[in-house]
Protein backbone atom coordinates (compact mmCIF):
# COMPACT_ATOMS: atom_id res chain seq x y z
CA UNK A 1 0.00 0.00 0.00
CA UNK A 2 1.07 3.60 -1.01
CA UNK A 3 -0.22 6.92 0.28
CA UNK A 4 -0.33 9.35 -2.52
CA UNK A 5 -0.40 13.06 -2.09
CA UNK A 6 -3.63 14.39 -4.19
CA UNK A 7 -4.02 18.17 -4.16
CA UNK A 8 -3.76 20.79 -1.30
CA UNK A 9 -7.14 20.96 0.72
CA UNK A 10 -8.12 24.58 -0.79
CA UNK A 11 -8.03 22.56 -4.70
CA UNK A 12 -11.20 20.48 -3.31
CA UNK A 13 -13.94 22.52 -2.07
CA UNK A 14 -17.09 20.67 -0.36
CA UNK A 15 -19.58 19.27 -3.45
CA UNK A 16 -16.19 19.01 -5.87
CA UNK A 17 -14.59 15.89 -6.89
CA UNK A 18 -11.00 15.39 -8.81
CA UNK A 19 -10.30 12.42 -11.22
CA UNK A 20 -7.16 10.79 -11.02
CA UNK A 21 -5.47 7.78 -12.57
CA UNK A 22 -3.12 6.05 -10.04
CA UNK A 23 -0.73 3.31 -10.82
CA UNK A 24 -3.10 2.71 -13.76
CA UNK A 25 -6.37 2.81 -11.76
CA UNK A 26 -8.93 5.52 -12.62
CA UNK A 27 -10.18 6.94 -8.90
CA UNK A 28 -12.05 9.90 -7.85
CA UNK A 29 -11.97 12.17 -5.11
CA UNK A 30 -14.59 13.52 -3.28
CA UNK A 31 -14.98 16.26 -0.81
CA UNK A 32 -18.62 15.45 0.86
CA UNK A 33 -19.49 18.60 3.43
CA UNK A 34 -15.79 18.88 4.34
CA UNK A 35 -15.01 15.11 4.95
CA UNK A 36 -13.07 13.58 1.92
CA UNK A 37 -13.87 9.97 0.66
CA UNK A 38 -12.61 8.15 -2.74
CA UNK A 39 -13.87 5.89 -5.01
CA UNK A 40 -12.93 3.71 -8.00
CA UNK A 41 -13.93 5.44 -11.17
CA UNK A 42 -15.65 2.10 -12.35
CA UNK A 43 -19.54 0.91 -11.91
CA UNK A 44 -19.15 -2.98 -10.64
CA UNK A 45 -22.73 -3.38 -12.60
CA UNK A 46 -21.07 -2.93 -16.02
CA UNK A 47 -17.83 -1.02 -15.83
CA UNK A 48 -19.30 2.69 -16.91
CA UNK A 49 -16.99 5.55 -14.84
CA UNK A 50 -19.43 6.11 -12.02
CA UNK A 51 -17.59 8.75 -10.57
CA UNK A 52 -18.80 10.85 -13.75
CA UNK A 53 -22.67 10.84 -12.54
CA UNK A 54 -24.16 13.30 -10.99
CA UNK A 55 -24.43 13.50 -7.17
CA UNK A 56 -27.68 13.28 -5.61
CA UNK A 57 -29.31 12.44 -2.33
CA UNK A 58 -31.24 8.94 -1.37
CA UNK A 59 -35.10 8.91 -1.26
CA UNK A 60 -36.13 6.29 1.18
CA UNK A 61 -39.86 5.21 2.25
CA UNK A 62 -41.57 4.04 5.11
CA UNK A 63 -45.01 3.30 3.37
CA UNK A 64 -46.25 4.22 0.16
CA UNK A 65 -46.73 8.17 -0.23
CA UNK A 66 -44.33 9.16 2.61
CA UNK A 67 -41.09 9.58 1.07
CA UNK A 68 -37.83 11.30 2.88
CA UNK A 69 -34.71 12.31 0.64
CA UNK A 70 -31.31 12.76 2.94
CA UNK A 71 -27.91 12.79 1.83
CA UNK A 72 -27.93 15.50 -0.62
CA UNK A 73 -25.02 15.45 -2.13
CA UNK A 74 -23.63 12.02 -0.86
CA UNK A 75 -24.85 9.59 -3.11
CA UNK A 76 -23.28 8.94 -7.07
CA UNK A 77 -25.56 7.78 -9.39
CA UNK A 78 -23.91 6.10 -12.27
CA UNK A 79 -24.03 8.08 -15.73
CA UNK A 80 -25.40 4.37 -17.63
CA UNK A 81 -27.49 2.75 -15.96
CA UNK A 82 -28.79 5.09 -12.69
CA UNK A 83 -27.07 2.33 -9.81
CA UNK A 84 -26.94 4.30 -7.17
CA UNK A 85 -23.73 4.24 -4.43
CA UNK A 86 -23.19 5.65 -0.88
CA UNK A 87 -19.74 8.17 -1.63
CA UNK A 88 -18.92 7.54 2.02
CA UNK A 89 -18.72 3.55 2.07
CA UNK A 90 -19.43 2.31 -2.01
CA UNK A 91 -22.34 0.37 -0.28
CA UNK A 92 -25.38 0.00 -3.62
CA UNK A 93 -28.60 0.55 -2.59
CA UNK A 94 -29.78 -1.71 -5.75
CA UNK A 95 -28.57 -4.85 -4.67
CA UNK A 96 -26.27 -4.27 -1.42
CA UNK A 97 -25.05 -8.00 -1.56
CA UNK A 98 -24.17 -8.32 -4.92
CA UNK A 99 -22.30 -4.64 -5.59
CA UNK A 100 -20.13 -2.40 -3.86
CA UNK A 101 -18.03 0.29 -5.38
CA UNK A 102 -14.51 0.04 -4.61
CA UNK A 103 -13.72 2.55 -1.72
CA UNK A 104 -10.24 4.02 -1.16
CA UNK A 105 -9.73 5.70 2.84
CA UNK A 106 -8.65 9.38 2.16
CA UNK A 107 -7.40 11.23 4.73
CA UNK A 108 -6.00 14.94 5.03
CA UNK A 109 -2.52 15.26 6.13
CA UNK A 110 -0.50 18.72 7.33
CA UNK A 111 2.17 19.70 4.95
CA UNK A 112 4.89 19.04 7.84
CA UNK A 113 3.76 15.50 7.44
CA UNK A 114 3.68 15.09 3.62
CA UNK A 115 6.63 16.45 3.21
CA UNK A 116 8.04 13.72 5.75
CA UNK A 117 6.36 11.16 3.76
CA UNK A 118 5.91 8.11 3.19
CA UNK A 119 4.06 9.75 0.49
CA UNK A 120 4.39 9.81 -3.06
CA UNK A 121 3.96 13.67 -4.40
CA UNK A 122 4.63 12.89 -8.04
CA UNK A 123 2.79 16.48 -9.40
CA UNK A 124 2.03 17.99 -6.25
CA UNK A 125 4.52 21.00 -5.08
CA UNK A 126 3.91 20.51 -1.53
CA UNK A 127 4.59 22.80 1.82
CA UNK A 128 4.78 22.80 5.72
CA UNK A 129 1.98 25.38 5.75
CA UNK A 130 -0.84 23.54 3.88
CA UNK A 131 -2.79 20.82 4.60
CA UNK A 132 -3.24 17.91 1.75
CA UNK A 133 -5.42 15.45 0.96
CA UNK A 134 -3.88 11.80 0.75
CA UNK A 135 -4.99 8.62 -0.19
CA UNK A 136 -4.20 5.11 0.95
CA UNK A 137 -3.75 2.65 -2.46
CA UNK B 1 -38.03 -29.83 -22.06
CA UNK B 2 -35.68 -32.38 -21.80
CA UNK B 3 -32.10 -29.86 -22.31
CA UNK B 4 -29.87 -30.48 -19.55
CA UNK B 5 -28.26 -27.04 -17.81
CA UNK B 6 -24.80 -26.92 -15.69
CA UNK B 7 -26.16 -25.57 -12.38
CA UNK B 8 -22.42 -23.95 -11.84
CA UNK B 9 -20.55 -21.49 -13.71
CA UNK B 10 -17.18 -22.66 -15.94
CA UNK B 11 -14.70 -21.09 -14.83
CA UNK B 12 -12.50 -21.58 -17.76
CA UNK B 13 -15.75 -20.69 -20.68
CA UNK B 14 -14.61 -17.28 -21.91
CA UNK B 15 -16.24 -14.01 -20.67
CA UNK B 16 -15.13 -11.38 -22.58
CA UNK B 17 -15.73 -9.94 -25.80
CA UNK B 18 -12.57 -9.84 -27.64
CA UNK B 19 -13.93 -10.50 -31.40
CA UNK B 20 -15.97 -8.62 -33.45
CA UNK B 21 -19.26 -8.01 -32.93
CA UNK B 22 -22.52 -6.68 -34.28
CA UNK B 23 -24.85 -4.24 -32.66
CA UNK B 24 -28.50 -4.59 -33.62
CA UNK B 25 -30.28 -1.26 -32.05
CA UNK B 26 -27.80 2.12 -32.55
CA UNK B 27 -29.72 5.83 -31.98
CA UNK B 28 -28.30 8.34 -34.67
CA UNK B 29 -29.49 12.06 -33.44
CA UNK B 30 -30.22 14.92 -35.59
CA UNK B 31 -27.84 17.51 -33.98
CA UNK B 32 -29.77 20.35 -34.73
CA UNK B 33 -33.63 20.63 -34.95
CA UNK B 34 -33.48 21.51 -38.91
CA UNK B 35 -30.54 18.79 -39.71
CA UNK B 36 -33.59 17.07 -41.89
CA UNK B 37 -34.69 20.75 -43.69
CA UNK B 38 -31.58 19.78 -46.77
CA UNK B 39 -33.82 16.79 -47.30
CA UNK B 40 -37.11 17.67 -47.11
CA UNK B 41 -38.93 19.96 -49.56
CA UNK B 42 -39.74 23.77 -48.52
CA UNK B 43 -43.32 23.23 -48.52
CA UNK B 44 -42.61 21.43 -45.76
CA UNK B 45 -40.21 23.50 -43.93
CA UNK B 46 -43.29 26.48 -43.32
CA UNK B 47 -45.64 23.64 -42.99
CA UNK B 48 -43.48 22.38 -39.76
CA UNK B 49 -42.90 26.03 -38.67
CA UNK B 50 -46.45 26.87 -38.70
CA UNK B 51 -48.05 23.90 -38.02
CA UNK B 52 -45.55 21.63 -35.88
CA UNK B 53 -45.51 17.60 -35.80
CA UNK B 54 -48.24 16.27 -34.44
CA UNK B 55 -48.49 13.32 -33.50
CA UNK B 56 -50.99 10.38 -32.41
CA UNK B 57 -50.18 10.87 -28.81
CA UNK B 58 -52.04 11.44 -25.33
CA UNK B 59 -49.54 14.02 -24.04
CA UNK B 60 -49.69 17.83 -24.85
CA UNK B 61 -46.14 18.06 -26.12
CA UNK B 62 -42.62 15.47 -24.77
CA UNK B 63 -42.44 12.36 -24.72
CA UNK B 64 -45.24 9.68 -22.84
CA UNK B 65 -43.27 9.70 -20.08
CA UNK B 66 -40.30 11.39 -18.67
CA UNK B 67 -37.25 9.36 -19.02
CA UNK B 68 -34.77 8.76 -16.29
CA UNK B 69 -32.37 10.72 -17.94
CA UNK B 70 -31.47 13.79 -20.37
CA UNK B 71 -32.86 12.29 -23.55
CA UNK B 72 -32.93 9.10 -22.19
CA UNK B 73 -29.15 8.80 -22.76
CA UNK B 74 -25.75 7.88 -20.86
CA UNK B 75 -24.74 10.74 -18.85
CA UNK B 76 -20.88 10.28 -21.03
CA UNK B 77 -22.52 9.97 -24.04
CA UNK B 78 -22.87 13.78 -25.14
CA UNK B 79 -20.67 14.70 -28.00
CA UNK B 80 -17.31 17.01 -27.38
CA UNK B 81 -18.60 19.59 -29.91
CA UNK B 82 -22.08 19.72 -28.99
CA UNK B 83 -25.35 18.57 -30.07
CA UNK B 84 -27.68 15.57 -28.41
CA UNK B 85 -25.87 12.41 -27.63
CA UNK B 86 -25.85 10.22 -30.45
CA UNK B 87 -25.73 13.60 -33.12
CA UNK B 88 -22.19 12.76 -33.57
CA UNK B 89 -20.48 10.02 -35.98
CA UNK B 90 -16.92 10.83 -34.70
CA UNK B 91 -17.57 10.56 -30.78
CA UNK B 92 -20.05 7.37 -32.28
CA UNK B 93 -17.08 6.02 -33.64
CA UNK B 94 -15.12 7.03 -30.36
CA UNK B 95 -17.23 5.63 -27.94
CA UNK B 96 -18.94 2.40 -29.20
CA UNK B 97 -17.53 1.27 -32.72
CA UNK B 98 -13.67 1.36 -32.13
CA UNK B 99 -13.44 0.21 -28.72
CA UNK B 100 -16.10 -2.51 -29.11
CA UNK B 101 -15.06 -3.68 -31.96
CA UNK B 102 -18.51 -3.25 -33.21
CA UNK B 103 -18.67 -4.82 -37.37
CA UNK B 104 -21.96 -4.41 -37.98
CA UNK B 105 -23.87 -1.35 -36.37
CA UNK B 106 -27.67 -0.97 -37.19
CA UNK B 107 -29.17 2.43 -37.06
CA UNK B 108 -32.70 2.49 -35.37
CA UNK B 109 -33.72 6.41 -35.54
CA UNK B 110 -36.50 6.75 -33.11
CA UNK B 111 -37.27 10.36 -33.37
CA UNK B 112 -38.65 10.79 -36.34
CA UNK B 113 -41.87 11.15 -38.94
CA UNK B 114 -43.40 7.96 -37.79
CA UNK B 115 -46.91 7.97 -36.25
CA UNK B 116 -47.58 11.78 -37.78
CA UNK B 117 -51.41 12.34 -38.11
CA UNK B 118 -50.61 14.46 -41.12
CA UNK B 119 -49.94 11.24 -43.23
CA UNK B 120 -47.78 13.60 -46.68
CA UNK B 121 -45.97 14.78 -43.77
CA UNK B 122 -45.24 11.79 -42.06
CA UNK B 123 -44.36 10.24 -45.45
CA UNK B 124 -41.99 13.15 -46.48
CA UNK B 125 -39.85 13.30 -42.85
CA UNK B 126 -39.21 9.31 -43.36
CA UNK B 127 -37.58 10.00 -46.69
CA UNK B 128 -36.06 12.92 -45.52
CA UNK B 129 -34.57 10.97 -42.47
CA UNK B 130 -33.54 7.93 -44.80
CA UNK B 131 -31.55 10.23 -47.27
CA UNK B 132 -29.72 11.90 -44.04
CA UNK B 133 -29.17 8.08 -42.79
CA UNK B 134 -27.16 7.44 -46.13
CA UNK B 135 -25.31 10.99 -46.34
CA UNK B 136 -24.29 12.00 -42.82
CA UNK B 137 -23.61 7.79 -41.42
CA UNK B 138 -24.05 4.43 -43.80
CA UNK B 139 -21.85 6.11 -46.69
CA UNK B 140 -19.23 7.42 -44.27
CA UNK B 141 -18.53 4.55 -42.16
CA UNK B 142 -19.47 1.23 -43.71
CA UNK B 143 -20.23 -0.24 -40.55
CA UNK B 144 -22.92 1.10 -40.34
CA UNK B 145 -26.36 0.11 -41.99
CA UNK B 146 -29.49 2.11 -41.77
CA UNK B 147 -33.69 1.13 -41.39
CA UNK B 148 -35.97 1.94 -43.92
CA UNK B 149 -38.18 4.56 -41.68
CA UNK B 150 -41.37 4.61 -43.22
CA UNK B 151 -44.87 6.36 -42.32
CA UNK B 152 -46.07 3.60 -40.51
CA UNK B 153 -50.17 4.49 -40.58
CA UNK B 154 -50.28 4.78 -44.23
CA UNK B 155 -49.18 1.72 -45.65
CA UNK B 156 -49.49 2.29 -49.90
CA UNK B 157 -46.83 5.68 -48.81
CA UNK B 158 -44.83 3.34 -46.75
CA UNK B 159 -44.64 0.83 -49.27
CA UNK B 160 -43.39 3.10 -51.56
CA UNK B 161 -40.77 3.61 -49.66
CA UNK B 162 -39.62 0.78 -49.11
CA UNK B 163 -39.76 -0.49 -52.28
CA UNK B 164 -37.75 3.05 -53.74
CA UNK B 165 -34.74 1.63 -51.63
CA UNK B 166 -34.46 -1.87 -53.07
CA UNK B 167 -31.37 -3.19 -53.50
CA UNK B 168 -29.97 -0.50 -51.90
CA UNK B 169 -26.84 -2.07 -49.90
CA UNK B 170 -27.48 1.24 -47.09
CA UNK B 171 -30.41 -0.88 -45.82
CA UNK B 172 -30.59 -3.72 -44.05
CA UNK B 173 -34.28 -3.92 -42.20
CA UNK B 174 -37.81 -1.81 -42.19
CA UNK B 175 -38.37 -0.41 -38.99
CA UNK B 176 -41.81 -0.43 -37.08
CA UNK B 177 -42.40 0.82 -33.68
CA UNK B 178 -44.79 -0.91 -31.27
CA UNK B 179 -46.95 1.72 -30.40
CA UNK B 180 -49.17 2.25 -33.47
CA UNK B 181 -52.90 2.98 -34.39
CA UNK B 182 -54.03 -0.34 -33.92
CA UNK B 183 -52.36 -3.88 -33.01
CA UNK B 184 -49.43 -4.50 -35.68
CA UNK B 185 -51.28 -7.79 -37.16
CA UNK B 186 -53.93 -5.55 -38.86
CA UNK B 187 -54.41 -5.38 -42.77
CA UNK B 188 -53.52 -1.66 -42.96
CA UNK B 189 -49.80 -2.61 -41.94
CA UNK B 190 -50.06 -5.37 -44.51
CA UNK B 191 -48.71 -3.22 -47.54
CA UNK B 192 -45.29 -2.77 -45.42
CA UNK B 193 -44.99 -6.48 -45.05
CA UNK B 194 -45.67 -7.28 -48.71
CA UNK B 195 -43.06 -4.85 -49.51
CA UNK B 196 -40.74 -5.59 -46.82
CA UNK B 197 -40.33 -9.44 -48.11
CA UNK B 198 -40.66 -8.47 -51.74
CA UNK B 199 -37.54 -6.72 -51.32
CA UNK B 200 -36.22 -9.22 -48.53
CA UNK B 201 -35.26 -6.95 -45.88
CA UNK B 202 -36.85 -8.20 -42.44
CA UNK B 203 -39.01 -5.75 -40.52
CA UNK B 204 -37.84 -4.70 -37.13
CA UNK B 205 -40.29 -3.86 -34.76
CA UNK B 206 -38.90 -1.56 -32.08
CA UNK B 207 -40.40 -0.58 -28.62
CA UNK B 208 -42.14 2.56 -28.02
CA UNK B 209 -43.93 5.11 -30.72
CA UNK B 210 -47.00 6.97 -31.17
CA UNK B 211 -50.11 5.33 -31.00
CA UNK B 212 -52.63 8.04 -29.35
CA UNK B 213 -53.11 4.95 -26.92
CA UNK B 214 -52.23 4.73 -23.14
CA UNK B 215 -48.93 3.20 -22.68
CA UNK B 216 -50.92 0.15 -20.97
CA UNK B 217 -54.17 -1.36 -21.98
CA UNK B 218 -55.54 0.54 -18.54
CA UNK B 219 -54.78 3.48 -18.73
CA UNK B 220 -51.72 5.88 -17.86
CA UNK B 221 -49.63 4.45 -15.35
CA UNK B 222 -47.58 6.91 -12.93
CA UNK B 223 -44.21 5.73 -12.92
CA UNK B 224 -41.32 5.81 -15.71
CA UNK B 225 -40.59 2.17 -14.52
CA UNK B 226 -44.08 1.09 -15.56
CA UNK B 227 -43.13 2.21 -18.97
CA UNK B 228 -40.16 0.52 -18.91
CA UNK B 229 -41.94 -2.73 -18.15
CA UNK B 230 -45.03 -2.15 -20.58
CA UNK B 231 -43.32 -2.56 -23.39
CA UNK B 232 -42.93 -5.95 -23.13
CA UNK B 233 -46.61 -5.65 -22.65
CA UNK B 234 -47.17 -4.08 -26.14
CA UNK B 235 -44.30 -6.07 -27.80
CA UNK B 236 -47.04 -9.05 -26.71
CA UNK B 237 -49.65 -7.19 -28.15
CA UNK B 238 -48.19 -6.72 -31.77
CA UNK B 239 -46.88 -10.12 -32.01
CA UNK B 240 -49.89 -12.07 -31.27
CA UNK B 241 -51.64 -9.47 -33.58
CA UNK B 242 -48.94 -10.55 -36.30
CA UNK B 243 -49.61 -14.40 -35.41
CA UNK B 244 -53.47 -14.48 -34.89
CA UNK B 245 -54.39 -12.21 -38.42
CA UNK B 246 -52.01 -14.77 -40.33
CA UNK B 247 -49.45 -11.72 -41.15
CA UNK B 248 -47.23 -14.84 -41.33
CA UNK B 249 -49.32 -16.86 -43.43
CA UNK B 250 -49.90 -14.32 -46.18
CA UNK B 251 -46.15 -13.13 -46.21
CA UNK B 252 -44.29 -16.70 -45.72
CA UNK B 253 -40.43 -15.52 -45.76
CA UNK B 254 -41.23 -12.29 -43.43
CA UNK B 255 -38.91 -12.03 -40.94
CA UNK B 256 -39.55 -10.22 -38.16
CA UNK B 257 -37.38 -8.40 -35.23
CA UNK B 258 -38.36 -7.67 -31.69
CA UNK B 259 -36.07 -4.93 -30.56
CA UNK B 260 -35.96 -3.96 -27.49
CA UNK B 261 -38.57 -5.49 -25.52
CA UNK B 262 -36.88 -8.26 -23.71
CA UNK B 263 -37.46 -11.76 -24.69
CA UNK B 264 -38.03 -13.35 -21.36
CA UNK B 265 -42.12 -13.54 -22.01
CA UNK B 266 -41.54 -15.01 -25.33
CA UNK B 267 -42.10 -18.70 -24.01
CA UNK B 268 -45.10 -17.76 -21.82
CA UNK B 269 -46.95 -16.06 -25.44
CA UNK B 270 -46.19 -19.31 -27.23
CA UNK B 271 -47.66 -21.51 -24.85
CA UNK B 272 -50.63 -19.26 -23.66
CA UNK B 273 -51.44 -18.77 -27.83
CA UNK B 274 -51.17 -22.14 -28.39
CA UNK B 275 -53.22 -23.58 -25.00
CA UNK B 276 -55.95 -21.67 -26.39
CA UNK B 277 -55.20 -22.33 -30.48
CA UNK B 278 -56.04 -25.93 -29.09
CA UNK B 279 -59.75 -24.70 -28.06
CA UNK B 280 -60.60 -21.30 -30.50
CA UNK B 281 -59.35 -22.92 -34.17
CA UNK B 282 -62.13 -22.52 -35.48
CA UNK B 283 -61.68 -18.48 -34.88
CA UNK B 284 -58.77 -18.06 -36.89
CA UNK B 285 -59.03 -21.03 -39.19
CA UNK B 286 -56.63 -19.34 -41.81
CA UNK B 287 -53.87 -20.43 -39.33
CA UNK B 288 -52.43 -23.48 -40.34
CA UNK B 289 -49.48 -24.51 -37.88
CA UNK B 290 -49.55 -23.65 -34.05
CA UNK B 291 -48.93 -20.32 -32.91
CA UNK B 292 -45.74 -20.58 -31.12
CA UNK B 293 -44.57 -22.10 -34.55
CA UNK B 294 -44.72 -18.84 -36.62
CA UNK B 295 -43.21 -17.38 -33.20
CA UNK B 296 -39.92 -19.45 -33.37
CA UNK B 297 -39.78 -19.36 -37.25
CA UNK B 298 -40.59 -15.44 -38.27
CA UNK B 299 -39.12 -14.17 -35.17
CA UNK B 300 -35.29 -12.48 -33.99
CA UNK B 301 -34.67 -10.56 -31.14
CA UNK B 302 -32.40 -8.24 -29.97
CA UNK B 303 -30.75 -8.72 -26.75
CA UNK B 304 -31.28 -5.04 -24.97
CA UNK B 305 -32.48 -5.02 -22.59
CA UNK B 306 -31.07 -8.37 -21.58
CA UNK B 307 -32.97 -10.37 -18.96
CA UNK B 308 -31.13 -10.78 -15.49
CA UNK B 309 -32.84 -13.42 -13.51
CA UNK B 310 -31.54 -14.61 -10.35
CA UNK B 311 -30.70 -18.23 -11.97
CA UNK B 312 -28.28 -18.52 -15.00
CA UNK B 313 -30.32 -21.59 -16.07
CA UNK B 314 -33.09 -19.88 -16.17
CA UNK B 315 -31.93 -17.26 -18.92
CA UNK B 316 -30.54 -20.67 -20.68
CA UNK B 317 -33.68 -22.36 -20.52
CA UNK B 318 -35.73 -18.94 -22.10
CA UNK B 319 -33.14 -19.19 -24.87
CA UNK B 320 -33.30 -22.40 -25.75
CA UNK B 321 -36.86 -22.57 -26.52
CA UNK B 322 -36.43 -19.10 -28.65
CA UNK B 323 -33.70 -20.87 -29.99
CA UNK B 324 -29.92 -19.48 -29.70
CA UNK B 325 -29.77 -18.62 -33.72
CA UNK B 326 -32.60 -16.03 -33.49
CA UNK B 327 -31.04 -13.88 -30.83
CA UNK B 328 -29.04 -10.37 -32.05
CA UNK B 329 -26.74 -8.19 -29.66
CA UNK B 330 -27.39 -5.04 -29.30
CA UNK B 331 -26.12 -2.05 -26.92
CA UNK B 332 -29.16 0.98 -27.45
CA UNK B 333 -26.47 3.34 -27.31
CA UNK B 334 -26.23 6.36 -26.59
CA UNK B 335 -29.27 5.23 -24.57
CA UNK B 336 -28.74 5.12 -20.55
CA UNK B 337 -29.83 1.41 -20.61
CA UNK B 338 -26.97 0.51 -22.53
CA UNK B 339 -25.31 -3.22 -22.63
CA UNK B 340 -22.18 -3.43 -22.02
CA UNK B 341 -21.05 -6.09 -24.39
CA UNK B 342 -18.51 -8.04 -22.40
CA UNK B 343 -20.89 -8.19 -19.54
CA UNK B 344 -24.14 -9.36 -20.65
CA UNK B 345 -23.88 -12.91 -21.55
CA UNK B 346 -23.09 -15.48 -18.85
CA UNK B 347 -20.89 -17.69 -18.72
CA UNK B 348 -21.11 -21.33 -19.74
CA UNK B 349 -21.94 -20.79 -23.49
CA UNK B 350 -20.27 -22.62 -25.99
CA UNK B 351 -18.24 -20.88 -28.65
CA UNK B 352 -20.66 -21.88 -31.40
CA UNK B 353 -23.49 -19.89 -29.78
CA UNK B 354 -21.58 -16.93 -28.13
CA UNK B 355 -20.47 -16.27 -31.71
CA UNK B 356 -23.81 -16.60 -33.21
CA UNK B 357 -25.26 -14.21 -30.26
CA UNK B 358 -22.65 -11.60 -30.76
CA UNK B 359 -22.20 -11.47 -34.55
CA UNK B 360 -23.20 -14.48 -36.88
CA UNK B 361 -26.88 -14.40 -36.37
CA UNK B 362 -27.17 -10.63 -37.24
CA UNK B 363 -24.73 -11.04 -39.85
CA UNK B 364 -27.06 -13.86 -41.40
CA UNK B 365 -30.44 -12.20 -40.84
CA UNK B 366 -28.98 -8.77 -42.42
CA UNK B 367 -27.80 -10.35 -45.38
CA UNK B 368 -24.11 -8.80 -44.04
CA UNK B 369 -20.90 -11.20 -45.49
Amino acid sequence: MARHVIAPVDELPPGTRKFLDIDGRPIAIFNIKGEFFGLLNRCPHQGAALCEGPLIGLAQSSDPGEIEYTKLGEIIRCPWHGWEFDIRTGQSYCDPKRFRARAYPVNVEPGSAVVKGPYVAETIAVSVESDYVVVDL
Amino acid sequence: MNVQFRDRPDPSAPVGVKTAIADCDIHPARATADELYPYLAKRWHAHIEAYGKQAYHGMMEGPPYPKAQPNASRRDAWPPEGGPQGSSLSFMQKQLLDPYNVALGVLNPLASGQGLRNQDLAGAICTAINDWQIEKWTSKDKRLKASIIVANEDGPTAATEIRKRAGDPNFVQVLLLSRNVEPLGQRRYWPIYEAAQEIGLPVGVHAFGFGGNPLTPSGWPSFYIEEMVGHAQCQQTALASLVLEGVFERYPDLKMVMIEAGFGWAPSLGWRLDKNFERLYSEVPHLKRKPSEYIRDHIWWTTQPMEDPERRDHLFQVIEWIGWDKLLFATDYPHWDFDEPSRVLPAGVSDANREAFYLGNAKKLYGIS
